[in-house]
């Protein structure tokens, strides 16, 4: 997160993360774009920061999620049997979750989201 | 339409019984696509002719369509009903979050009709529609409150819509609004009254979906070019930065702006009301509605001392529109931005429509001055123009003096005229009161003759200022007008916000058609647009709506236009022509 006070709250970026998920709409997305209690307030954006020692991969009872060295998780779709401890685990609440799968969806890292934000209020940084 | 995408599903909701289902109407999207096109058939299909627009029959009907929720800035909502304020089509359009709540719902359309026992509020959430009580939310004096209760009752933060009505809409009052998402409105012909006449307090949508492409390559694309010239084009500048009040002073300046009910063109000190004076004393945030990256809704904080106890100040966010600084400024003789300010805050939490109210208010003004009502009629409050207290205070009585003058005055001018007098002044077009543009024949002859009697029908500002530099003939402006308005039915169709009008050009809506796997031919959609403009004059006509009795209010000849004095025999040819080119259509 870089500057979330000038966020606009248009959901720019939650489209881009479905794109970067090869899907149209926003259940692929997972970033959160929520006012502070109120529009007049502004907005927080949520979204992953690629924790160094992530607790969803730490929640998965699968070894679904594994730890990436260059930053955030990846999800091995095989292992995962949708109990949906990672997005408890997360209190960012930056893991989207796909219906039809029954299954999280994992931010890959690819700062489409920051990309699209032509407010700049994301910055993507590669560690 | 592609087979799986969830815009054919309409809910009806029948608040009589509490109950709702689903219907699929694939037939519906793929012949009008979505929108306006969709909004004004279920209308057609769902409102019998001579109800009451209070009757319970009188269906609410929201409406988006094929673009919403794939490309960006399609991120309007139609609403359709009987309008209570024009006895005939009710239409009006919202952004905030209702589009790509509704779509991502998984609706195309929602149908609301009966009329709950006792108060209450819809919440749909995907699939799922709880009726709640809102008995405790009925009555609410402050109109900014109600969302925040239902926020924090329901669940879909960040995505959902939460449409509501204010004490105007529960009293009936027939120009009163459905605010959405704090900022947004449904504002004209009286959508908060419908709601109010069904004990509607509230509606609240959320949902979060995929949606199937025919190309998904392509798309991206697409989206991203169409994403960089919404952020870079000239043609958005002017939204991006000072929003819809950079026109005041052009205007102005162009004599095109309406002032003291028109009783002039000119004011002192009008740079105090300008988009530039507003962004430099007020301007603290800029939001955006869902799917928009343009962020043109200005928010300006207006700082309230408490009279009584120092050192206390109330801090109100309020948003500003070109609009409402004509109507609650100009038009009022206010050249004071926190006066227009302080007006807007009464407006707001009332739920009124703000241009309505502004132009009544003027009319109440200039009646007061020519005698026609008197202080024993408005409970002892002398209006006068530049008063912001007296405005403020007339609001209220509006909403909930019981006096005879402000019952009527519940109605709009055209009632109120008819019956007190002061009708060559009553600044009102169908019955609907006048937008702010004073700028020549098209924007005069556009409301009259648009199917809601807006600015937003055909622009006839545009074709005024086309015409400072090429003059027009009667058919040329005639023609210009209804091909505009047709037009402008595939793109509220679609439905796409209007200020995207010239990215959004012909050709960039075939490709996304495509892409949401409609295939229409440019014949097709012209076709299409002519048709729903036809079927909305004839829900009109049905309703008993007079095209062969339309004319201008006699004040818009007394008082030069940016073009100069409007000339009767030109406007008395174009009305002649426009009313046989609508009725060879329908």
């Amino acid at each position: 997160m870089k500057d979330n006070e000038k966020c606009v709250g248009c959901l720019i970026c939650m489209f881009a993360c479905g794109r970067a998920h090869q899907a149209a709409g926003l259940e692929s997305s997972c970033i959160k774009v929520r006012s502070q209690g109120g529009i007049s307030r502004g907005f927080s954006v949520f979204v992953c920061r690629g924790c160094d020692d992530p607790p969803c991969a730490r929640a998965c009872p699968e070894d679904a999620l594994i730890v990436r060295k260059t930053g955030g998780v990846l999800l091995k779709e095989e292992r995962c049997t949708g109990c949906g401890y990672c997005v408890k685990a997360c209190i960012l609440d930056a893991i989207g979750w796909n219906n039809g799968k029954n299954k999280p969806v994992i931010c890959i890292q690819c700062g489409e989201c920051a990309k699209s934000c032509h407010y700049k209020v994301l910055e993507f940084v590669r560690k | 339409m592609i087979k799986e995408d969830p815009l054919n599903r309409v809910l009806y909701i029948d608040l009589t019984k509490k109950k709702f289902w689903i219907e699929e109407r694939p037939e519906l999207f793929t012949k009008y696509i979505g929108g306006t096109g969709v909004a004004i058939r279920l209308l057609h299909e769902n409102c019998p002719n001579d109800i009451d627009p209070f009757s319970p029959d009188n269906p609410i009907i929201f409406a988006v369509g094929p673009l919403n929720g794939l490309f960006p800035i399609a991120s309007k909502t139609v609403a359709m009903f009987k309008s209570p304020h024009t006895g005939n089509l009710g239409e009006s359009h919202a952004g905030g979050r209702s589009a790509i709540a509704i779509r991502m719902a998984g609706y195309g359309a929602i149908v609301i009709k009966g009329k709950s026992e006792r108060p209450c509020y819809i919440a749909i959430h995907s699939d799922k529609v709880y009726f709640r009580d809102a008995t405790t939310l009925w009555g609410v004096k402050e109109g900014l409150s109600v969302g925040s209760l239902i926020r924090r009752q329901e669940p879909g933060a960040g995505l959902r819509t939460i449409m509501r009505i204010g004490p105007a809409g529960e009293k009936l009052i027939s120009y009163s609004c459905v605010t959405l998402e704090t900022y947004r409105h449904f504002g004209r012909l009286g959508l908060g009254a419908v709601f109010g006449s069904k004990n509607l307090k509230a509606v609240v949508i959320s949902g979060k979906r995929d949606i199937n492409v025919t190309n998904f390559k392509e798309y991206k694309q697409l989206y991203e070019e169409l994403l960089l010239q919404l952020a870079e084009s000239e043609k958005m500048k002017k939204y991006h930065e000072l929003g819809t009040p950079a026109n005041i002073l052009p205007l102005s300046f162009s004599k095109g702006i309406p002032i003291k009910n028109l009783l002039t063109n000119e004011i002192e000190k009008i740079e105090n009301i300008s988009g530039e004076s507003f962004a430099e004393k007020h301007l603290g945030r800029r939001v955006a509605c869902s799917h928009c990256p343009v962020a043109c809704i200005h928010l300006a904080t207006l700082r309230k001392p408490y009279e009584d106890e120092p050192y206390f100040y109330r801090t109100v966010y309020l948003s500003y529109d070109y609009e409402l600084i004509y109507a609650l400024g100009s038009m009022l003789g206010i050249t004071s931005s926190e006066d227009v300010l302080k007006l807007i805050e009464a407006v707001e939490d009332m739920g009124l429509d703000a241009i309505s109210t502004g132009v009544i208010l003027a009319w109440i003004t200039e009646a007061f001055e020519k005698g026609i009502i008197n202080e024993t009629m408005t409970d002892g409050i002398v209006p006068e123009w530049g008063n912001t207290e007296c405005y403020v205070e007339l609001i209220r009585k509006i909403v909930y003096s019981n006096n005879e003058l402000f019952n009527d005055l519940r109605r709009g001018i055209d009632y109120t005229s008819s019956k007190y007098g002061g009708k060559d002044f009553a600044l009102t077009y169908g019955k609907n009161e006048m937008p702010g543009y004073h700028t020549g024949y098209g924007a005069h002859i556009g409301y009259l003759f648009g199917a809601r009697h807006s600015h937003l029908d055909s622009a006839g500002y545009a074709i005024d200022r086309e015409a400072m530099t090429t003059q027009k003939t009667v058919e040329e402006l005639v023609e210009r007008i209804i091909k505009e308005e047709q037009w402008r039915q595939i793109l509220s169709s679609l439905v796409i916000c209007f200020f995207a009008r010239e990215i959004y050009t012909s050709d960039v809506i075939h490709k996304c058609l495509k892409l949401s796997g409609f295939g229409f031919s440019e014949e097709e959609l012209s076709e299409i647009g002519r048709e729903i403009y036809a079927d909305k004059y004839r829900f009109k006509i049905k309703c008993g709506f007079d095209i062969d009795n339309l004319s201008l209010p006699k004040r818009v000849f007394e008082i030069p236009t940016s073009l100069g004095f409007i000339d009767k025999d030109f406007t008395d040819k174009a009305i002649v022509l426009l009313k046989e080119k609508i009725k060879s259509l329908l």
